[in-house]
């Protein structure tokens, strides 16, 4: 066991905690994650003074429970994080392979796209689209999808050009196959080691522009359980209940440290980082 | 070399064209803005008034080009909150930005760069895995949390340095480091990949034969070569991090452009919101085409290329 395999363990561990947590989440949750009871607010977690074992991670500003809470806020992350992906996957790898694959004119157009993607400011823009369209999940999955596009096509684009000149690539062209199947069937798994990589890095930067959208109040719209929009209602009571904070924002740490080890033990296994 | 500069820098403009339309375009998202500027409250004629002194009754191809127009000259209209030049505005808040952004940068160049140096020398042993994973928890830290955690137990527990504002420098510490934390982990994974590179080459070799001492080779010969891509990444990174500091900025409350910019899209002002976007955007793309610029004059590789 060395320490590569034990981090990549970890981060299976971590990811599959949540995903259990998140799916889970109706059975396991003490109690309904919207109910608000007045009577019961910001009372701690139950290992601090005043705690109470009812609602072991204490209640928010409104007395809702605050790991039922957490525990339905794993959904909303992981539900993000993995829709963002595979809007932004569709979008770059097309793209990537496009550009790779045909290279020329094609390719020009397709690293002006990539450009111009870079260019524009990330949180400001994706700010910007839920505020003026309205705040809703699906429009924070659609805007982060149609932001984060940028790595899975930069990858996808050198990958393919790796792949195009190999053996195989003019073996499929001499058979006659069309241009379609060249492209799914030969190129895009001979690269979807790499894309693997690309989407754990993308999903961890999706959950963390989620949070942060929703901290700043333009994100995933209350009374969902979003981790950042914990951290946002708790952050005017940090000072006397630290917790309220360290809580939600622990969770989200882990869970995107547990992605990124996942990746990187990935990265390694597959050998995606080191291929020329 | 002049055809590389020139098609490099007509690049920048197309991607100045394209970015102007899409910040015209975002501000146009919400479908007809003067309802939404008027408020739940305002009668058909306050609208109609509105639609009027904004110009949005004209079509949208002549708003875009009437606002192209005056963009291109400097003039990015009025902000119809503070009833003043967008320009003004922006001017204003830019200092604080910049000196988050430029301080965030030299901090984690500070921070990055020997790590990347040290994780190199010993590539493979524990000292290079323990820093990676170093890297991936700073990667993994919510910058606004970080911040958040910060001001609790720096600003309120230990009271070191102030909690908001910039009325003095110390006021800048914190949401510099929080602001650095973001670059961190890609400006020292890249340093580390440049100097393995650097120390497997040949004229590392020649004066490792040569007998001169490893400080020596690592900081003279292998860090000037190794320097050329952090460098231009540093510049991708800086631009980064003017449009991230929006939300640090919302944490620490700093007026600088980003807290500018969350107000005005709270508060659909849209002048203002489809200003800064283009702003920020024009900084970015000119500091890449500096930097590349400034690689194609120092490397005479890139210059035919």
């Amino acid at each position: 066991m060395s320490l590569r395999h034990i981090a990549f363990g970890l981060g299976v561990l971590i990811v599959g905690v949540v995903l259990v947590a998140g799916v889970l989440a109706p059975y396991i949750a003490p109690h309904d994650p919207f109910a608000q009871d007045l009577m019961q607010r910001m009372i701690p977690p139950e290992w601090m003074d005043g705690g109470s074992a009812l609602h072991p991670f204490g209640t928010d500003q409104l007395g809702r429970d605050y790991l039922s809470r957490l525990l339905y806020g794993a959904r909303i992350s992981l539900l993000i994080g993995t829709l963002a992906v595979v809007t932004s996957g569709l979008i770059g790898i097309t793209l990537g392979i496009l550009g790779g694959y045909f290279g020329g004119r094609v390719d020009d157009v397709v690293m002006f796209a990539i450009t111009c993607r870079l260019s524009i400011p990330l949180i400001l823009v994706a700010l910007t689209v839920v505020a003026f369209v309205g705040s809703s999940l699906t429009v924070v999955v659609l805007t982060l999808g149609l932001l984060l596009w940028d790595r899975f096509a930069v990858v996808a684009r050198t990958t393919t050009m790796q792949v195009r000149t190999l053996d195989y690539i003019a073996a499929a062209q001499a058979a006659g196959a069309s241009r379609l199947h060249i492209l799914s069937r030969e190129v895009l798994p001979n690269i979807l080691s790499h894309l693997v990589v690309v989407a754990t890095l993308e999903m961890a930067l999706a959950i963390l522009l989620e949070a942060a959208l929703s901290f700043l109040g333009l994100g995933v719209p209350p009374p969902l359980p979003s981790w950042g929009l914990m951290i946002a209602e708790g952050k005017d009571y940090m000072f006397f209940s630290p917790w309220v904070i360290m809580i939600p924002g622990i969770a989200l740490f882990v869970l995107v440290l547990g992605i990124n080890l996942l990746g990187d033990g990935l990265r390694d296994m597959l050998g995606a980082g080191r291929r020329p | 070399m002049l055809q590389f500069l020139l098609r490099r820098a007509l690049l920048a403009v197309l991607v100045c064209l394209t970015v102007l339309v899409v910040s015209f375009v975002l501000t146009r998202l919400s479908g007809d803005l003067a309802i939404s500027i008027a408020g739940p409250n305002a009668t058909a004629e306050d609208i109609a008034t509105i639609r009027q002194n904004y110009g949005l009754d004209r079509p949208l191809v002549v708003q875009f080009l009437d606002w192209a127009a005056h963009a291109a000259r400097g003039d990015l209209g009025s902000s119809y909150l503070y009833h003043a030049p967008v320009a003004g505005l922006i001017a204003d808040r830019l200092p604080i930005t910049l000196t988050l952004g430029l301080s965030g940068l030299a901090i984690a160049l500070l921070v990055a760069i020997p790590l990347g140096i040290l994780s190199a020398m010993h590539e493979g042993t524990v000292i290079d895995r323990g820093i990676g994973l170093v890297a991936l928890i700073g990667q993994a830290m919510p910058s606004f949390w970080l911040g958040l955690v910060l001001i609790i137990v720096v600003g309120l527990k230990l009271q070191w340095l102030p909690i908001s504002g910039v009325d003095t420098w110390e006021g800048y510490i914190m949401p510099a480091i929080v602001l650095a934390f973001s670059a961190i982990p890609a400006l020292m994974r890249l340093t580390r990949a440049g100097m393995i590179d650097a120390l497997a080459s040949d004229y590392i070799r020649t004066a490792r034969a040569k007998g001169l001492r490893t400080a020596r080779i690592v900081l003279k010969h292998a860090l000037r070569n190794a320097a050329m891509p952090v460098v231009s990444v540093a510049a991708v990174q800086l631009g980064f991090m003017l449009g991230g500091s929006i939300v640090i900025e919302a944490v620490f409350a700093l007026h600088g452009v980003g807290y500018l910019a969350w107000e005005s899209i709270s508060k659909n002002d849209f002048p203002v919101v489809q200003a800064v976007v283009l702003f920020l955007a024009i900084v970015y793309i000119g500091l890449t085409l500096a930097a590349d610029m400034m690689n194609a004059v120092l490397d005479p590789r890139l210059r035919s290329a």
